[in-house]
Formats: structure tokens, sequence, C-alpha cells
């Protein structure tokens, strides 16, 4: 080895950095949390919610999607970063229909322990009140559009792991939306098995196995033992 | 400018509190603050409250806090929730449905009159009964709301940090882990 | 022909199978197999899409999710002629919303209903960059009418009400004018006694980078990116085949002179893009032409016919042995998004128009992954002359930093709207005077996405290191609000969002809907001071990390307004309290239905009394 890893600076802290390394894989290592929601390191990336964005030498990026680079000086948890990530996932909030006492993922939901950890106690915004009826015509698997943050997750999951293609986006703007790759459009037509990775990536309850409902009891889901949710 | 004599016992502070479309979950919750009630009545007083008798908010005198439980779905909602914020300094949005709209706002995508028909067949038309809004909707849609205290319900020890907060004069900034929506 | 949207006809099928063999069932082609498809059938059921996903080998919800992206193809019936009126401010100002209810008034549709019969279909289109000769309105994708007034709508009604094809429509009515009002350099044209192309490229391929170099030319598009230095990368890139593509996608409203150029001097165009190729070492050049202009798509071919018989495109491309390069014609579909450089590629590869991350950059893994050179209409046609003329004799005209002339696309409230060719560093008072323009309020320099400059900066200049500008220049006189412009525009980038990102998807509508409240189009029919800090706010966030420059530009014309023009806003933002951000009134509306009552208490007050 040549002596000294590259490092570039975070939030003052040096990290280094190792070919290839976005900012937010290399911060992973060092142990440094960079908010994020629509990144998952088993599958490319979409770059599309933003949590992510830090300022590198002063400009945002994505962090998940940017090469980190030696010597660059970045920030993530400053006040304004902290405002703009609150302020996004109140978009998130109001653009679909969020009722978290009534989900079943509540406790295991990355957008819910994004808020929480964001301090979100409100909306913020007016309320968007989306109408997509909900898809129940699969055995296995439920899909309730009003939750769905456009992550691409399962898209790129059903792509890039099951080799199914079974997701894709249509629309464009606020009218943007997730689409099946059925006949009838709905999910219970399509090739999508509950053995599917792209069945259980979804960080939201939007797409959701059936019949494990509340197996796993409220005060002891992935979220709930860390502090956030005392 | 001059302070108090610190031996004058401070004022109370005048808290009203209502549940419009809610459950009354929330105000179960406050009341798990327990003993610490105790120390509570101390230090407030409340206005309207489903723990009073009073029916008019602020009536007597202006209020310090108001706490809104629940969100509008029909129009008495509104006219009681536009007194809250007349009358009330600080106003609170409480729970899920404040905020949201919560658990009533899932009748946002069906028609309401619709509704009223199926359930009514004819359907009453006494002026005494509040008219059903279109969509249930949340409190900050209709007006300006100071604070939030999420959760269905809140922590009882979210409603003790922020009355604690709001008696001490500060901005209330709740505590990690007492942020949590459900 | 609307009951038919389960089961494709024969008819559906033989189109869809002519036009995939065409282009021999390629799949970077479904954005042109939709549009040529959707040109003979009129619409694109959900049949028909599968079995075009079937023949390219792709799912049906990817075709879907392609065919749902674009604004001009329809995935429901629509009438056998489709109007689409302009809708840029400029053709508003010209009054184009009088003209489209006058016509659907005559029709007896809504704007954006088929008629009962199948027969026509109006609507809105962002703008169609004929604003120096609004109001406009595009015919079936295809042809454009200028020139509208209430005459002209008056008969049009008429042939439509009678199915008169379109091709015996009057044929002044598609009168495109070129409007050229102050020609220098570009818009003269090359001189007669010019060198020839071949002999331009007689040259080594860095002499001719050499010389673009020295000119200092940068990017028309909008970015400003020095030529050369991007040619550099791509040419260093690593890779065997390497593409040149020219961007007229010209989106951006109030912006025509892209359109001029091509239409005029297509030589020079693809002059420039012949010399890009043989500097950077590219085989494969494409023009991406917006669907707007698609009425230009014979004439441009027909220009390529020619150049390939003259030896000029093909192998041994101008007499220069081993350089072979031609070029093709790929048609968007209404998506402004797909000007941003790397949207544009997606599309050219039949996809979605959602601009992609960067790193890599297109000049290091561009169309089908190859480095790719995307520069602007203008750009090319500026390299023609720089080619003939040399880098010095172009870092000579206009400032140090901002080398050479810029085409501005005049519109709005001016005697002699148009294009007007300068040196860069004219300021925008002489532009101001030269078009005729009177009292004038702001002028919106580089379209809604540059900057709204107000009276009191006339005198700055149009540089890039003063007032950028990708080519448009709307003037706004003393009669106009400036925050109904602002209003319009929000609207404009909120239907153009791709949808990739949560800032722009979100914010953009979020913006639009406060915007409308201050408009009393919206919520209590008042607007107070926390409407306009939710206004910051948004502004704010859009401005601080979009995935592209739409998203990041969004808000420009909102915060340039509210800073200049912020009593326009006040006035709409008088209420001492916060007024709903819903008609409560009529949020009872439903109630009132069914019960039968009109009592006072069936009403609320949607107002907030102070
Ligand atoms: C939303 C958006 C729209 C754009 N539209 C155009 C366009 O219509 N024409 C264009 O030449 N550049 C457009 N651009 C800029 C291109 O991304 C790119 O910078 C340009 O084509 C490069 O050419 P140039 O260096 O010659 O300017 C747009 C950029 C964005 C972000
Ligand atoms: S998906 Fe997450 S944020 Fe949305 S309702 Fe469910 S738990 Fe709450
Ligand atoms: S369904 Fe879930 S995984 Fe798929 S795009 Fe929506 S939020 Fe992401
Ligand atoms: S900013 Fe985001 S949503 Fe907007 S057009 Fe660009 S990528 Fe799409
Ligand atoms: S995690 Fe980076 S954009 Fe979503
Ligand atoms: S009433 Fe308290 S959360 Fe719904």
């Amino acid at each position: 080895m040549s002596g000294v890893d590259p490092t570039f600076d975070l939030d003052g802290q040096p990290v280094a950095l190792q070919p290839g390394d976005t900012i937010l894989t290399a911060a992973a290592r060092a142990g440094l949390d960079i908010p994020h929601l629509c990144w998952s390191e088993e599958v490319s990336g979409s770059a599309s919610c933003r949590l992510c964005t830090v300022l590198a030498d002063g400009r945002p990026v994505a962090a998940c999607v940017t090469p980190a680079v030696a010597g660059q000086k970045v920030d993530c948890r400053t006040a304004s970063l902290a405002t703009q990530r609150l302020r996004l996932l109140q978009m998130l909030f109001v653009e679909g229909n969020h009722f978290c006492p009534g989900c079943e993922k509540s406790g295991n939901c990355v957008l819910q322990v994004q808020a929480e950890r964001a301090g979100m106690t409100d909306l913020n915004f007016e309320v968007l009140n989306p109408e997509r009826p909900v898809d129940a015509s699969h055995p296995d698997v439920l899909f309730e559009p009003n939750r769905c943050i456009l992550c691409q997750l399962c898209v790129r999951a059903s792509d890039e792991i099951d080799g199914k293609r079974v997701f894709a986006i249509g629309g464009h703007g606020i009218a943007t939306r997730l689409l099946i790759d059925s006949p009838s459009g709905r999910l219970g037509d399509s090739a999508l098995s509950v053995d599917d990775r792209s069945a259980h990536i979804c960080p939201v309850g939007a797409l959701l196995p059936k019949r494990v409902g509340f197996a796993v009891p409220i005060g002891q889901r992935r979220f709930d033992t860390e502090d956030t949710r005392g | 400018m001059n302070a108090p004599p610190a031996s004058t016992p401070p004022r109370k502070l005048r808290v009203a509190t209502v549940s419009l479309a809610g459950c009354f979950g929330c105000h179960m919750s406050l009341l798990d603050i327990d003993e610490r009630l105790f120390d509570l009545v101390e230090r407030i007083e409340f206005d309207r409250s489903p723990l009073t008798d009073i029916k008019t908010v602020g009536e007597v005198e202006q209020c310090d806090i108001g706490l809104v439980e629940g969100g509008l779905c029909n129009a008495e909602n509104v006219e009681v929730l536009r007194a809250f914020r007349a009358r009330c300094t600080v106003l609170v949005a409480v729970g899920a449905c404040a905020i949201t709209g919560g658990l009533p706002a899932l009748r946002n995508h069906l028609d309401v009159g619709d509704i009223l028909q199926s359930v009514y067949g004819r359907v009453p038309d006494d002026p005494e009964l509040p008219l059903p809004l279109n969509r249930v909707l949340p409190i900050h849609e209709v007006v300006h709301i100071d604070h939030a205290l999420p959760g269905c319900p809140p922590p009882a020890d979210a409603f003790w940090q922020l009355l604690q907060d709001l008696m001490a004069g500060r901005t209330p900034v709740p505590a990690p882990g007492l942020i949590r929506y459900d | 022909m609307g009951d038919a949207a389960d089961i494709m006809s024969e008819a559906a099928r033989a189109a869809a199978d002519a036009v995939l063999d065409r282009w021999q069932r390629d799949p970077h082609a479904l954005v042109q197999v939709l549009r040529e498809t959707q040109a003979i059938m009129h619409w694109l059921s959900r049949p028909l899409l599968a079995h075009i996903a079937a023949a390219l080998g792709l799912t049906r919800a990817q075709v879907e999710g392609v065919a749902g992206f674009y604004r001009f193809f329809h995935t429901r019936p629509v009438g056998r002629t489709r109007l689409l009126f302009s809708d840029n401010i400029t053709d508003r100002m010209l009054g184009s919303e009088a003209l489209l209810a006058q016509l659907c008034a005559r029709l007896g549709v809504a704007p954006g209903e088929v008629d009962a019969q199948g027969r026509f279909s109006v609507d809105r289109c962002s703008c169609t960059g004929l604003c120096d000769q609004g109001p406009a309105l595009l015919v079936n994708h295809h042809q454009v009418i200028t020139r509208l007034d209430a005459t002209r709508v008056d008969a049009l009604a008429n042939l439509l009400l009678a199915d008169t094809p379109v091709e015996q429509w009057p044929a002044a009515w598609f009168t495109v004018v070129d409007g050229v009002q102050r020609a220098d350099v570009l818009l003269s044209g090359l001189a007669a006694d010019a060198p020839t192309l071949p002999a331009v490229l007689a040259q080594s391929p860095q002499a001719l980078l050499d010389e673009v170099a020295q000119s200092g030319l940068r990017g028309r598009g909008g970015a400003g990116f020095p030529t050369a230095r991007k040619w550099q990368a791509c040419r260093d890139a690593a890779g065997d085949l390497r593409v040149v593509v020219c961007n007229a996608d010209e989106g951006e409203p109030g912006t025509f002179k892209d359109r001029v150029l091509l239409a005029f001097h297509a030589d020079a165009v693809f002059d420039g893009m012949t010399v890009a190729a043989r500097a950077v070492g590219a085989q494969q050049g494409f023009l991406y032409l917006r669907g707007e202009y698609r009425y230009l798509l014979p004439q441009l071919e027909g220009v390529l016919a020619r150049r390939r018989a003259q030896g000029l495109l093909g192998r041994d491309a101008c007499g220069v042995a081993g350089f072979g390069f031609d070029i093709a014609i790929h048609l968007g579909a209404g998506a402004y998004v797909c000007g941003e450089e790397s949207a544009l590629i997606e599309s050219l590869e039949g996809k979605r128009g959602t601009p992609r991350i960067r790193p890599p950059f297109p000049v290091q893994a561009g169309y089908l992954g190859r480095p790719t050179v995307v520069n602007n209409v203008e750009t090319f046609c500026a390299v023609a002359h720089i080619a003939r003329r040399g880098g010095a004799w172009w870092a000579g005209i206009g400032t140090a930093q901002s080398t050479g002339t810029k085409i501005h696309s005049v519109s709005g409230d001016c005697a002699r709207p148009g294009l007007y060719e300068y040196p860069l560093g004219t300021p925008i008072a002489q532009i101001l005077d030269d078009c005729g323009a009177r009292d004038v309020q702001a002028v919106q320099v580089g379209g809604p996405s540059g900057t709204c400059v107000p009276a009191a900066d006339f005198g700055h200049t149009i540089a890039f290191e003063d007032v950028p500008s990708a080519g448009a220049f709307m003037v706004f006189d003393r009669t106009r609000d400036l925050f109904e412009v602002a209003r319009h525009f929000a609207r404009f980038f909120a239907h153009e969002s791709c949808g990739l990102c949560t800032p722009c998807r979100v914010g953009t509508e979020l913006v639009v809907r406060r915007l409308d409240k201050l408009a009393h189009a919206r919520g209590a029919g008042s607007a107070s001071a926390f409407d306009i800090e939710r206004l910051h706010d948004l502004d704010t966030v859009l401005h601080s990390g979009t995935h592209c420059g739409l998203g990041a530009s969004a808000c420009n014309p909102l915060r340039d307004t509210m800073r200049h023009f912020g009593a326009a806003y006040a006035q709409r933002a008088t209420a001492p309290q916060f007024q709903p951000d819903v008609d409560l009134d009529a949020e009872l509306s439903a109630a009132r239905r069914v019960t039968g009552r009109t009592d006072a208490g069936a009403h609320l007050h949607t107002d907030t009394p102070a």
C-alpha cells in the first residue's frame, strides 16, 4: 500500500475513501450516517428522493450517487440542510397519503424514521390528497400506491435482481406513478412472486407482503429500538 | 421592566382544549401524565375543555394555550377551530388527526353526499345539524398553527414537555423519542 | 372510435408493423415508433402499446411509461384533428385564451375534451416557438398555424365542423416567416466565397479543435460551457465510437432562434456538426428536433439527402479518407426537459426523458454509452463560421469573456418582434430601443429559467459575465402584471417536471397552488404574509438541490419577481391573518346537495375575518 489513504472532510471529520466510493458509501464505512431514502446497496441508484443532499465544496449534490473526491469539503449536518431534509420529507408526506397509525409498515418504515429523526412535527404544506386505488389483486403482495414515494427500489430490484421488470415509472410531474407490467396493469396479473426481492425492498408501506400483518408487534420493530422511538 | 417580586406566584396559564374530528385518545394521553397533573393544575387553569363546563373558548379571558385534537370534518369544527385561533395566543395541533386529517380522512376519496344518502336514505336537513365537509381537513389548512404534537396519540411525556416549555416561555422542541407518528 | 379501447384493429396492427419495420424493430427507436404510429392512428391504445412492446422486446409497462411521459402522446382517444394552442405568456398577451374560448364555444367542446363524433379535440401546449407571429397553434403535432385572430378562428371552426381534411385548409395559415430584424454574422449566412467544407476539413482534427478553442466559443444552449473543452473531453474519452448531437429541442419558452437557423441556415448547422465529428472522431450524428418543429422535417431531410449526394456525409465524407459520418433526425414529442442534454440522450435511446445521473457525463458515456458531444443549434452554426474565418476573428467580436455574437428571440410588448443578432456585451436598453419597445417594465432574458430584468437594470449587457441568455427576450410593458407572468411560468415548470426528484416533482406543484391562492383562484379568496413566507420557503428548497437544471431554475421567475416587484405580491396578501388553503364554503357543496339546505348554517365564510 502506498501509505495513507486519501480522505475528504465530512462535517469536520476526515473520511477515508476507496476507489469507486460515493460520498455516502465512504461515510457509511466510517460509521457516519448520511440520511437517505431511495438508495440501497443492492441496486443501482435513482437519485430521486434527494434526502441525501450534501454540500460538496458548497455545491448541493446527492451523496448516494456522487463520487467522493479526495480533499473535498463536504457538509451534511448544517442547519440549512437540516431544514432542507425536513421540507423534502414534508413534501413526500403531503404528496401521498401517510397515516402511520393505520399503516402496517409503521415502525419498519424508512420514511417514517427519517421524518422522526429530522424532527418533523407537522406537514407544513397542504395535503395533495391523491386518488390512487389500492391494488390487492395479488395473492401475496399488496400495493398501496398512496404510500409510494417513487424511490424506484422495486423497479430496480425487479430488473437487476429478479430479472423480471415487473415495475416501471409512468406519467410525469406530480402525476408520476408506479406502473405494473401486466395486461390489466394490476399486480395480480404480473409475474411478481412473493419470493422476489422486489416484493420486500420497498422502504415504505407501498408494497407489502400479505398476511405478515402485525406479526411483529408495534414496539419491537426495526426502528423501535432506536433513540427516536423511545 | 422591573422584575416582579419573587414572592408573587406566577400567573396561571389559561389552557383550552377541544376534540374536533378526533377520538379523545389525545385527551386520554394528556391525562396519562399521571401524578404530574397535580403539578400542572398548580400552574394552569382550564378554559373550554372536556375537563370543564365552559362552553365557549376564551369567553372569560384570552387563553394562553389552545390544544386542538382532531381534524375538521364539518362546519361546526371549522367554527370552533376559528374561535380557538381567535382566543388562544398559542395554538397547538395535537395528534395525527389534527395534523394530517387522520383516520376520518380515509373517507376523502368518497363523495360525502353519496355516503349520507346511502346511510340515511332521506338525509336529515335540520338546521341544528352541522353539515359535513366534502373532505376531512387537517387544521393547518384553515388556521395558522404555532406548534404540533405528532402521535396517535402523542405520548404523555410529549404533552408534559410541551407544556413545560410553554410555561417556561421556551419554544417547544420535542426531545428525540417523543416524535412518533403511530 | 373511442370504444375500441381494448381491442386492436387490424389497421392499427398494420400501421404499427410498417413503422416498426421502417425502424428495424430497434428498441432505441421507441419514441420515433410511437410518434409515427400515432400519426396514423391518432392515439395509442393499450393493446397497441403492448403490440409495440412485444415487437421491440420491451415490457408493456416500459412502453406505457414512455408513452405516458411525452405530452404529445395520447393514451386515450382524441379527435381525428388535434389542435394545441401554444400557451406561452406571449401567446396569452396576444389574446390566445380568448381565441381558444371562441373556438371551443363554436365547436361545443371544452379544452381537453374530444368532440362527441370524434372529429376534433382542442387543448393547450407549451410554447411552440412562434412568439413573434403568435398566437399560434399546432395541428396534429405536425403543422403550425400562425397569427391567429378571430376571423381565422371562425373559419377554422367551420372547417373542423365540416370535417375538412387539413390538406384543404388555406395554405396562408401555415406561413412561418423568418422574422429576422437584425442580422449579424450568423443570420447573414456564409459568404458566397467562403471555403467549402471539404477545404475546411482538410485540416487535422486537432487544428479544427484549436481553432474553436482560440475562438473562445461558449455553448449557446444555456449553460455556456466552453465548446472546445467539451470536444476535447469527448475526444480524450475511451471508446471506439463517438457521437455528435445537435440539440434542437428549443423548449425554453420565448426562444425561436434555432427554428430560424434550421429553416434558413441548415447547411451551416450541419457543417458545424460535421466539423465537430471530425474534431472528436465521431461516426454518428443526430439532430434532435423538437416535436413542435415537425413541419421542418421534410425540408431538413432534403438538405441531408443533398449533402449525402454531394459527398459531405457518408463514407469518406468531404473527401477525407477514413472519415465516415452521417446524421439522422430524431423527433421529440413535447417534453421540455428533453432539452437537458442527458435527458435528450435518454430520449434518443427511446426512453423516458429523465435526466441521467452524472458522472458519467455525456462526453464520457452518452448515447449507448458512447462518448457524446451535445451542442446547441446556434453553437454549431457558429462553428461553421469559425472553422472558415478562424478563431481569432470570432474572439475579436463581443467581449473578452463572451466572444462572438448572440441571437435574441424578441417577443412581447414591442413594435418589431423577431430575431436580433448582436455581439455579446450589447446593453439590454439598446435591444429594447431597436425593437421599438415603449414603457417597459421588465424583460425576461433567457426564458423562464433565465432572469427577469427590471427597468433599473436595462443598462446591463447580455453576456456570460453580466446577464447570460439562452436566447429568449420577452418584453413586458407597464400594463403587464409580473405576478401573473411568474404564475404562468410556474405552471409551465410544474407541467414540464419529469417527476424524478422530490423537490421538483412536489415543489413545482406546491408553488402553483400557493400562487393560485394569491391569485384568488384557489382557497380563501385572499392571502396573507404566511403565504409569502411559504413561497420563500419553496424557493429555497428548489434552489438547494434538484436532480437537474429544470427544478433548479423553476423558481427563478418567482424569486426575481418577488424581489423586483414585491408590491404585486404584497397587494395580494393583505389579510392580517392566515387564510384557509381551501374554499370552505365549497367544501359544504355535497352536503348542501343532499340536504337541500340553504340556511345560514349551511354556509361557511371562507375568509377568516380580521
Ligand atoms: C431543463 C433544461 C432544458 C434545456 N433545453 C435546452 C434546449 O432546448 N436547447 C439547448 O441547446 N440546450 C438546452 N439545455 C442545455 C443543455 O443541457 C446543454 O447544456 C446544451 O445543449 C449544450 O449545448 P451548448 O454547449 O452548445 O450550449 C437545457 C437544459 C436544461 C436543464
Ligand atoms: S409508509 Fe411509512 S410514513 Fe407512510 S403511513 Fe406507512 S409508516 Fe407512515
Ligand atoms: S412501491 Fe415502494 S419501492 Fe416501489 S417505488 Fe414505490 S416506494 Fe419505492
Ligand atoms: S429537477 Fe428533478 S424532477 Fe425536475 S425535471 Fe429535473 S430531474 Fe426531473
Ligand atoms: S438517497 Fe440519495 S437521492 Fe435518495
Ligand atoms: S384523535 Fe388523537 S390521534 Fe387521532
